[in-house]
């Protein structure tokens, strides 16, 4: 194999650091080298410090050389969104309210990546406070899509996805609050998971919309998303929203599709109206291929579809407003340095006006207008019965089925700029993620092939804490296909 | 949609303690009338024997036992606010 090596899987990289072939300092180098001859086009990163994890690396392979090393991810560099917390590190959200911010501890499922060995790498570019579809609501850069650098790379994990694909990291993290590890993941041609809600630890993640929130892992195959979500999986006291639930072997997992008679649900809702979404042709070939398998297929039924997006916008934006009232140029964010003097509210009203974008802003306004006074019954209580529709459409349909297959997103990544102007479009491009937020069920996107030249992603719904299902149905068609090793050309 | 706008935007901005410049004003108004247009959609739902769905996977009563753990020194916590001075956040004066 030629593959240069910050192209290589983790399995790869694991035998050839096993078998003294390279050293993780010579792995990290590889990507540090990469990162700094594409990031200049590809934008992915808010910051890095090259020096700080190649020393990371070089403790990674002392513990190899006294037979100490700590599993799959010692001496792999993960890709960290910049929406978690990991200390002594900035934390911006890509927000200017945050721009001066230190991270002060760990989240969790970082401090679970340090125990696992895994070298921490670099900040990822995000639309601020994870609000948006494309990264361009980004306070900091605009990134690109390394497959076509006039497009986005989805979004709100752009900056995981984009560098992952364009090879300046192994492997990433993101957070998926209505479809932004998957939908950009689909977009840069990459393995993106959201984990069922719960499975991961929430602290140290900064919230944007607390009951649908997740962390996940984003990499360029399954079985390396497989390891990244076997390290940060499991229940954690300091987030009471995680499960008890006992943690499956990820990475075993992915073999144990054959054996089993599956039966996968095409929702009519996803597919019917879709004649003009680019997505389609990809995804219909991916289906020919498990039904060559002999999977059986089910047409089902998620009625309460088309009130996903109105329902989300509802909740998201709602638990947003409250979420995001902790930045007020108070106690740990920018302050203002002019505001009314003989106000001191006012404090909050001009750091607020400097510190967030406009989109922040509109959801921030949108989600205390659904709270407030005389509105609160008619929208957010409303929403939050029509989410209960949403999730029963998926029990009901997962009485029938095994998983749920779907595109990921309608069409590929579009040109940046394209739908700055108007929000709502932006908003309905979510049709086929935000479902699964809602509900709490675990989601995948796999590559499945190209339109115009451009990552088409197939969308694998779950069953609750069922990700074992959604790696292994994921693995058998990557196995079959060279998607997994197809790389942008930078 | 009627012709009124749904939103009173400097109210909301307002209880959302963000000012607005005027043009941020009218653009948001017009965006989120059209975004409330399109949410106005659920009222084709009967919801009236529903229950509503706060979090997915509903976790009830979880308990730890009361023990003081030492967290972040007063130092760490401190570290990024904008102003501290004596393991304190100054703020201008609030009370005359």
């Amino acid at each position: 194999m030629s593959e240069a090596l910050y192209y290589k899987t983790i399995g790869e990289l694991n035998g050839l650091m096993d078998s003294g072939e390279i050293s993780s300092v010579e792995l990290m180098q590889s990507v540090v080298d990469r990162t700094q001859s594409v990031e200049e086009r590809v934008c992915a990163f808010n910051s890095f410090d090259a020096e700080g994890a190649l020393a990371q690396a070089a403790e990674s392979d002392k513990r190899r050389a006294a037979g100490e090393t700590r599993g799959p991810l010692d001496g792999i560099p993960v890709g960290i969104k910049d929406v978690l917390a990991v200390k002594d590190q900035p934390l911006t959200c890509s927000s200017k309210i945050l721009a001066d911010f230190i991270s002060p501890y760990d989240a969790t499922c970082i401090q679970n990546l340090k125990q696992a060995g895994a070298i921490l790498w670099g900040r990822l570019n995000m639309d601020e406070f994870a609000m948006g579809s494309s990264t361009e609501n980004s306070s900091t850069k605009t990134t690109s899509n390394p497959w076509n650098l006039d497009c986005v790379p989805g979004g709100s994990s752009g900056g995981s996805a984009a560098a992952v694909a364009a090879g300046e990291a192994i492997v990433s993290l993101g957070s998926d609050t209505g479809g932004s590890i998957r939908q950009p993941a689909s977009h840069c041609g990459i393995v993106g998971l959201k984990p069922t809600y719960g499975r991961v630890s929430r602290y140290g993640l900064a919230a944007f919309a607390s009951s649908l929130d997740q962390v996940g892992p984003m990499g360029r195959n399954v079985a390396d998303v497989a390891h990244l979500l076997q390290a940060i999986s499991g229940h954690d006291r300091r987030d009471s929203t995680s499960f008890k639930i006992d943690v499956p072997d990820f990475a075993a997992a992915i073999e144990s599709f054959p054996g089993k008679q599956w039966t996968f649900g095409l929702p009519k809702e996803y597919f019917e109206n879709a004649e003009s979404a680019a997505s389609l042709k990809a995804v219909e070939e991916a289906i020919e291929f498990y039904k060559g398998l002999g999977c059986a297929f089910k047409e089902i039924s998620l009625p309460h579809t088309e009130y996903a997006v109105a329902t989300y916008y509802i909740v998201a934006t709602a638990e947003a407003s409250s979420n995001l009232a902790r930045y007020d140029g108070i106690r740990y964010t920018r302050r203002a340095e002019s505001f009314d003097g003989k106000d001191s509210v006012d404090i909050y009203h001009q750091s607020r006006a400097e510190g967030f974008g406009e989109e922040v802003k509109r959801r921030v306004i949108l989600g205390t207008y659904v709270l407030s006074s005389g509105y609160y019954d008619a929208y957010y209580l409303k929403a939050q019965k029509a989410r209960t529709l949403i999730r029963q459409d998926f029990e009901n349909a997962f009485a029938e089925v095994d998983a749920i297959l779907a595109p990921t997103s309608p069409n590929p990544a579009f040109k940046k700029g394209a739908l700055t102007e108007d929000p709502l479009s932006m908003y309905l491009s979510d049709i086929y993620t935000i479902s699964a937020n809602l509900a709490g069920i675990p989601g995948m996107s796999l590559p499945c092939g190209y339109s115009d030249g451009l990552p088409v992603g197939l969308q694998i719904l779950g069953k609750p804490f069922h990700e074992t299902d959604l790696l292994s149905i994921g693995h058998t068609f990557e196995a079959a296909h060279e998607y997994s090793r197809e790389h942008p050309d930078l | 949609m009627s012709d009124t706008p749904h939103i009173d935007i400097e109210k909301v901005a307002n209880l959302a303690r963000i000012a607005l410049t005027e043009e941020e004003k009218a653009t948001f108004s017009s965006q989120l009338d059209s975004i409330l247009g399109y949410i106005d959609k659920l009222n084709e739902l009967d919801t009236s024997n529903v229950e509503p769905t706060a979090h997915p996977h509903s976790v009830e009563n979880v308990w730890r036992d009361d023990q003081a753990e030492s967290e972040l020194p007063t130092s760490e916590a401190l570290k990024n606010a904008p102003k501290e001075r004596q393991n304190m956040v100054v703020v201008p004066k609030v009370v005359e």
